[in-house]
């Protein structure tokens, strides 16, 4: 037999092998899965995976994008095209829509990230999913560093940190009852850097604002945001064109750039090696309300 | 599948250029998880903030958020638990309820610690925490020496079969970097871990509060002439930790294209347990029975020479057998137990109801989902002095004993001592669908 160095796997590897895993024990335990896609590195990188669990077959389950309607152009162009080239099932619960249905009020503030958790919750119900993938990653937040691959939520979608389910080896528990569901998260042990060395490794396409381009943005409680017809400048600010891209995507309002010349992914992985701040802390407005706004959200129902 | 289909965006927007060699380097590090127990007062959490932050894995928010944590809470040092203490409950009441995840890389290796808490009412977290773990790291303070709870995490992580351990003796500064007091409690340990299954220990005295033998060689201490942590940490040989004997293939689902695409495909898969796979090995299937060659294997949907642990592939086979979720694929002269009978060691993790003999729990082991009875509870052990109590009626939270269960199908399984994938269960509550027992098969 040869030599056990033969057999030699890179983290990189490993984290794909258990993300496999992962996929494939959703698909073959759960009657209805559903990937959610935004559109987003990490869920680009989840959808990667998901293809490449069931290749040479047809990824098994729908993907849903829940739509605050305040989206960036490139990534909603990125995510038509993926949907096609895959010929995915795409279902867009529509945050807009929800308001215009009463199901949820526009927040003063206009920024429609808490009022997603509803819209996400009603379209789980009209659907009946019993487990939605989610990119989260441990090393986002606190709160998501403790928890679990398969995490329960109950018919309410919450989450209870107190009362979680032990989770030991690869022997993920996917019992509920019905109404009960699992958010599944594949990328658990996952860093921002292994998701850019992996996009590297693997040739992942990602949508242009990823990478250094110039966009006139304006300074807001020290965070560049960009500005347009969804976000204009306010009385007193200033905007100003300057060359940035975006760490993470999500709500097109509350999401900030960052300084950048990185215009190539070795650029980028030099850039997020050398960082030292947290990609939530340097591009989301939302998580600086308070010290526990993930871990609130998340008991709420939030991915 | 065509390449632009398994690779969404390979054609998309923007195609940017691979990336060179030595910003990519850190993808080919291979990866170690290791798992700490221990109270705030042994200086775990020091520690473990002296790895990230010397590793640059804590972030400048982060640190600012906790300082001003700890400034509001009238701290006299800035508190790094509060790094790894997520939730508002555990800053609230300062512990660690739950196994935190933290994450950092250096060029060799990339680690993912399972931080755990060590009283003694979370051993379930530290079972947890050890069921992955290449490596247990336990903290003794050099001024107390051994005491219950060091003795208790070595005995589980040995029961789970960690197969690396380092003992950290801390704060050395504060015994003078004293040899003698070094060697007192090595020679103590040593003595304690004969009883037990520790296949690779190494001793290190450190002080994580001035960084002494951390990261670096310590000045203070010449008469050690081992390793820093970190520099074992990074170089401690996994790669034959892994079973490449036995060749074990749970079978986890089955990928049969349905759609009218002109493909005639039928894969079996699922993740290595242990062995190597290669194309015309002749294969049992478990538990039919049958044999066959394998065919091929896939990987990522390429066709792939061979497969070890911990790839996941997909594994066609000559024959048209029956073969389904459940089923194991192994070689005929080497196949494991085939049997309703399982003698094993249980860690009761349910808070609501205690185990009691007779009673009736779901099964998950492997990719198999089986109901089994409990038949017996031979006794119950005390972690801290492993002793059997051949009395006990019942196992409560966090208590551990031998059990025989029946089960209503056959487990396809090995010794956990001689296979982690093959020997591990766990048991769920059929009313509540909670996970209420960790298992470890004797036999």
């Amino acid at each position: 037999m040869s030599s056990t160095a033969d057999y030699r796997v890179s983290h990189l590897d490993a984290l794909e092998a258990e993300s496999v895993f992962v996929f494939r024990e959703v698909a073959a335990e759960f009657e209805r899965p559903c990937l959610l896609f935004s559109g987003g590195k990490d869920s680009i990188v989840m959808l990667h995976l998901a293809a490449k669990a069931f290749a040479p077959g047809p990824i098994p389950f729908p993907v849903m994008h829940v739509d605050t309607g305040h989206n960036f152009d490139e990534v909603l162009d990125y995510r038509d095209r993926c949907v096609a080239e895959l010929s995915l099932q795409l279902i867009v619960a529509s945050v807009q829509e929800a308001i215009d249905r009463g199901l949820v009020v526009e927040p003063p503030t206009g920024m429609r990230n808490p009022i997603q958790t509803p819209v996400l919750l009603d379209a789980v119900e009209k659907h009946r999913f019993d487990s939605l993938f989610g990119g989260a990653r441990r090393d986002e937040e606190k709160a998501r560093a403790k928890e679990r691959v398969f995490s329960f939520r109950d018919e309410f979608g919450q989450w209870d940190p107190k009362n979680q389910r032990p989770e030991l080896w690869s022997l993920y528990n996917s019992r509920v009852h019905p109404g009960e569901s699992i958010r599944v998260f594949p990328l658990s042990n996952w860093t921002e850097l292994d998701i850019w060395h992996y996009i590297a490794q693997e040739s992942v396409g990602l949508p242009s604002i990823y990478f250094a381009h110039e966009r006139e943005v304006v300074e807001r409680d020290t965070m560049l945001y960009a500005v347009n017809d969804l976000l204009p400048a306010r009385p007193g600010e200033q905007p100003f064109v300057e060359k940035v891209r975006y760490r993470t995507v999500g709500d097109a309002t509350c999401t900030a750039a960052v300084r950048s010349d990185a215009d190539t992914i070795d650029q980028v992985i030099a850039e997020v090696a050398a960082t030292r701040i947290t990609e939530r802390g340097a591009t989301r407005g939302d998580d600086k309300v308070s010290e526990a706004a993930m871990e609130d959200r998340k008991k709420e129902g939030y991915f | 599948m065509s390449q632009a289909a398994t690779e969404p965006g390979a054609s998309g927007p923007t195609h940017a250029p691979m990336g060179g060699a030595t910003a990519l380097s850190i993808g080919g590090a291979d990866l170690l998880r290791f798992a700490t127990a221990g109270s705030v007062d042994d200086g775990k959490s020091t520690l473990i903030g002296r790895l990230l932050y010397d590793s640059k894995a804590i972030f400048e928010d982060q640190l600012a958020a906790v300082e001003a944590t700890s400034a509001s809470r009238g701290d006299e040092y800035t508190n790094l638990a509060l790094l790894t203490d997520g939730l508002r409950a555990e800053r609230e009441q300062g512990i660690t309820i739950d196994v935190a995840y933290r994450y950092f890389a250096t060029p060799r290796r990339k680690f993912i610690i399972a931080d755990t808490p060590g009283h003694i009412q979370y051993t379930r977290n530290m079972v947890t925490g050890a069921s992955t773990a290449n490596l247990a790291l336990i903290l003794v303070d050099a001024r107390k020496g051994l005491v219950e709870q060091s003795r208790r995490h070595a005995f589980l992580c040995s029961l789970l079969r960690v197969p690396h351990m380092v003992l950290c003796i801390n704060k050395m500064d504060l015994v003078d970097w004293s040899e003698e007091v070094y060697e007192e409690i090595h020679q103590e340990f040593t003595a304690f871990a004969t009883k037990l299954d520790i296949p690779d220990l190494t001793v290190i005295p450190v002080s994580a509060l001035h960084g002494d033998n951390v990261v670096s060689r310590s000045e203070h201490m010449p008469w050690y002439d081992g390793p820093s942590l970190l520099h074992h940490l990074e170089n401690v040989h996994t790669a034959s930790d892994r079973n490449l004997v036995d060749v074990r293939f749970p079978v986890q689902h089955v990928i049969r294209p349905q759609q009218s695409r002109g493909l005639d495909y039928r894969g079996y898969a699922g993740q290595v347990s242990s062995g190597v796979l290669k194309p015309g090995d002749e294969v049992m299937v478990l538990p039919s029975g049958f044999t066959t060659r394998i065919a091929g294997i896939d990987h990522n949907g390429h066709e792939v020479d061979e497969a070890y642990p911990p790839m996941s592939v997909s594994v066609r086979l000559a024959d048209e057998l029956d073969v389904s979720r459940g089923d194991m694929i192994c070689r005929p002269h080497n196949q494991p137990h085939v049997t309703q009978d399982v003698e094993a060691m249980i860690c009761w993790m349910d808070e609501q109801r205690p185990l009691y003999p007779r009673a009736k729990y779901t099964v998950k082991h492997t990719t198999r989902t089986v109901r089994a009875m409990v038949k017996g509870l031979q006794y119950r052990l005390d972690v801290n002095t492993l002793h059997r109590d051949e009395d006990a009626a019942r196992l409560e939270l966090n208590e551990i004993g031998r059990v025989t269960l029946r089960t209503t199908q056959p487990l396809l399984c090995d010794e956990y001592r001689r296979n982690r994938t093959t020997g591990g269960f766990i048991l769920i509550d059929e009313a509540t669908n909670r996970t209420v027992a960790a298992g470890i098969i004797l036999s």
